[in-house]
């Protein structure tokens, strides 16, 4: 007793051994967790695949819905051609202002439209305004569509004997896929359109004469490619902004995490493609 | 006219959850021929699962659902649509397309289902269901700029203009004032007696369920708790029973 009185105020100091079971608990409940999004990663894999299955056997059966298609082209392409002229143009004069003091370090200036009319219409152009339909487009269909979801309106033309992927996703992706190579093009030409006035701020530059010389170098091994790839930029976006509408949970809430994941997956997408479109073109 | 004991719909020991959350566990009723069927319950209780199960939004885990004969959940997809076509469904929010004006929202299910319709047959149609819910100045309107309970009666338009046989109505008269809810009871003993339509309506309106109800059903614990006439319901010794038909008393301040 006399020793337990001198060992016990010791003890208390010691810290405690971690209790065995508690640790087992905490670690099991860990691994749950952990198996959890795993599992919800797949589930969200197998959610993707099967939409993207269903909107393509949606778009190649019969009755096709032509006048949303034609609406949402016109959606698409017409409202974003304001925000996408600015870009192109800021791009070619941007690119040419920065590109300029190098060349003419080389005393290469005169390749000054070649090199900028190149990246433009390789890269710059097709990137850059896919990742602001991303933004623009994408986040549009996801909020348009989580919001008919949330109100119930899909669930609405789905028992008025309506397929919604056949009306609402269909003319949705084929509207981007086939608006957002014209856009890039669009954008193209006011990128050219930009590093002209940008060449223009140090000198006196001919229109013709920049064209001439900035056309001159662009094959049609960079064009193809290029323009190919933005038929894929296009599908991606126009596809994941309605999957994401699609598949948005119950609540206003819902509609806002819809858009902003439209948003983050389709411009992942688009570098994606970017990077393998980059290899195949570098293959060939 | 009055209802027969033929069944229209038979719904047998459904049973569906969400995650590990059993919503109906062996729900069993009928919806007989021309019978406006009352179904009461609390939030939560399952009634709109119920009637979305009907139509297939929703696949029960068990259980079966005959409508007019036809086993629900036997159907493939040209069969559903098909199936779909005899059957009106008011959602709680009125569900009208918003990006549509209240005329190409009435235009949008009639020129899907009845296709041989000729565009002034579709526009005489629109017309008379607009006229029969008292909304005939709203074609060119837009969703938003009408009333709750102008936008209830405009999606009951569309429910009724492709002339249902069965007509489900999810909670008709939720967020409505008590003239307005009025109102849309009186307008489904309207449809009912212009259409011949057998009735499901969910509710947890007491009054829209006096106004409505030939017999009701009250769910508690995804099974039914209790089936009869309203005068049942309203003479009923039972808890919930009373809590929903006996006088509210009223909470001092």
């Amino acid at each position: 007793m006399k020793h337990m009185k001198v060992i016990g105020p010791v003890l208390k100091r010691i810290p405690r051994l971690p209790n065995v079971k508690q640790q087992a608990i905490k670690l099991s409940e860990n691994a749950i967790r952990k198996t959890e999004k795993v599992n919800q990663f797949f589930l969200e894999v197998g959610a993707f695949t099967l939409f993207f299955w269903l909107t393509f056997k949606a778009t190649f059966s019969r009755d096709f819905e032509f006048r949303e298609f034609l609406r949402q082209c016109y959606l698409v392409g017409n409202k974003t051609l304001p925000l996408i002229t600015i870009t192109g143009l800021v791009i070619g004069l941007v690119l040419t202002i920065q590109s300029r003091p190098i060349l003419a370090e080389f005393g290469a200036l005169s390749m000054l439209p070649n090199m900028v009319t190149l990246s433009i219409v390789k890269e710059m152009g097709p990137v850059v305004t896919a990742l602001i339909c991303a933004g623009k487009i994408g986040s549009g269909m996801g909020a348009e569509l989580g919001s008919m979801k949330v109100t119930e309106q899909i669930d609405a033309m789905e028992v008025s004997s309506t397929n919604p992927i056949r009306f609402l996703v269909v003319p949705r992706v084929l509207a981007a896929t086939f608006m957002i190579p014209i856009l890039v093009l669009y954008a193209d030409a006011f990128g050219i359109m930009g590093s002209w006035l940008g060449a223009n701020i140090k000198g006196d530059v001919n229109f013709v004469l920049f064209t001439t010389q900035a056309f001159s170098s662009l094959g049609f091994s960079d064009l193809f490619p290029a323009i190919i790839k933005t038929f894929f930029f296009g599908a991606a976006i126009g596809f994941v902004g309605c999957f994401k509408g699609f598949t948005a949970g119950r609540g206003t809430r819902s509609v806002g995490i819809a858009a902003n994941e439209s948003v983050v997956m389709a411009s992942m997408f688009v570098i994606l493609i970017d990077l393998v479109a980059a290899q195949i073109t570098d293959m060939l | 006219m009055e209802p027969s004991s033929q069944p229209v719909i038979v719904v047998r020991d459904l049973k569906i959850g969400f995650g590990k959350l059993p919503v109906l566990k062996g729900l069993t009723l009928n919806l007989n021929t021309k019978e406006n069927l009352v179904v009461l319950g609390k939030s939560g209780s399952g009634k709109s699962v119920l009637i979305k199960c009907i139509v297939r939004l929703l696949r029960s885990d068990s259980g079966t659902i005959d409508v007019m004969g036809e086993r629900i959940g036997e159907l493939n997809a040209s069969d559903l649509a098909a199936m779909r076509m005899k059957i009106g469904f008011l959602f709680q929010s009125g569900a009208l397309y918003d990006s549509m004006t209240i005329k190409e929202n009435l235009a949008f299910p009639l020129k899907r289902i009845k296709r041989n319709l000729s565009s002034k047959q579709i526009d005489e149609k629109i017309n008379e269901a607009l006229e029969n819910v008292g909304l005939s100045d709203t074609l060119d309107k837009m969703p938003s700029q009408l009333s709750g309970g102008m936008r209830k009666r405009a999606s009951l338009a569309r429910t009724i203009v492709v002339d249902p046989q069965i007509m489900l109505y999810d909670e008709p008269t939720t967020g409505l004032d008590p003239v307005t809810s009025d109102e849309i009871s009186a307008l489904i003993n309207q449809i009912q007696e212009k259409y011949n339509t057998s009735s499901i309506i969910i509710t947890h309106d007491i009054e829209c369920a006096r106004a409505t109800a030939d017999r009701m059903i009250m769910l508690k614990d995804g099974k039914v708790y209790m089936e009869g006439s309203l005068e049942d319901f309203e003479t009923s010794s039972d808890e919930l029973m009373q809590s929903f038909f006996k006088p509210k008393i009223k909470h001092q301040r």
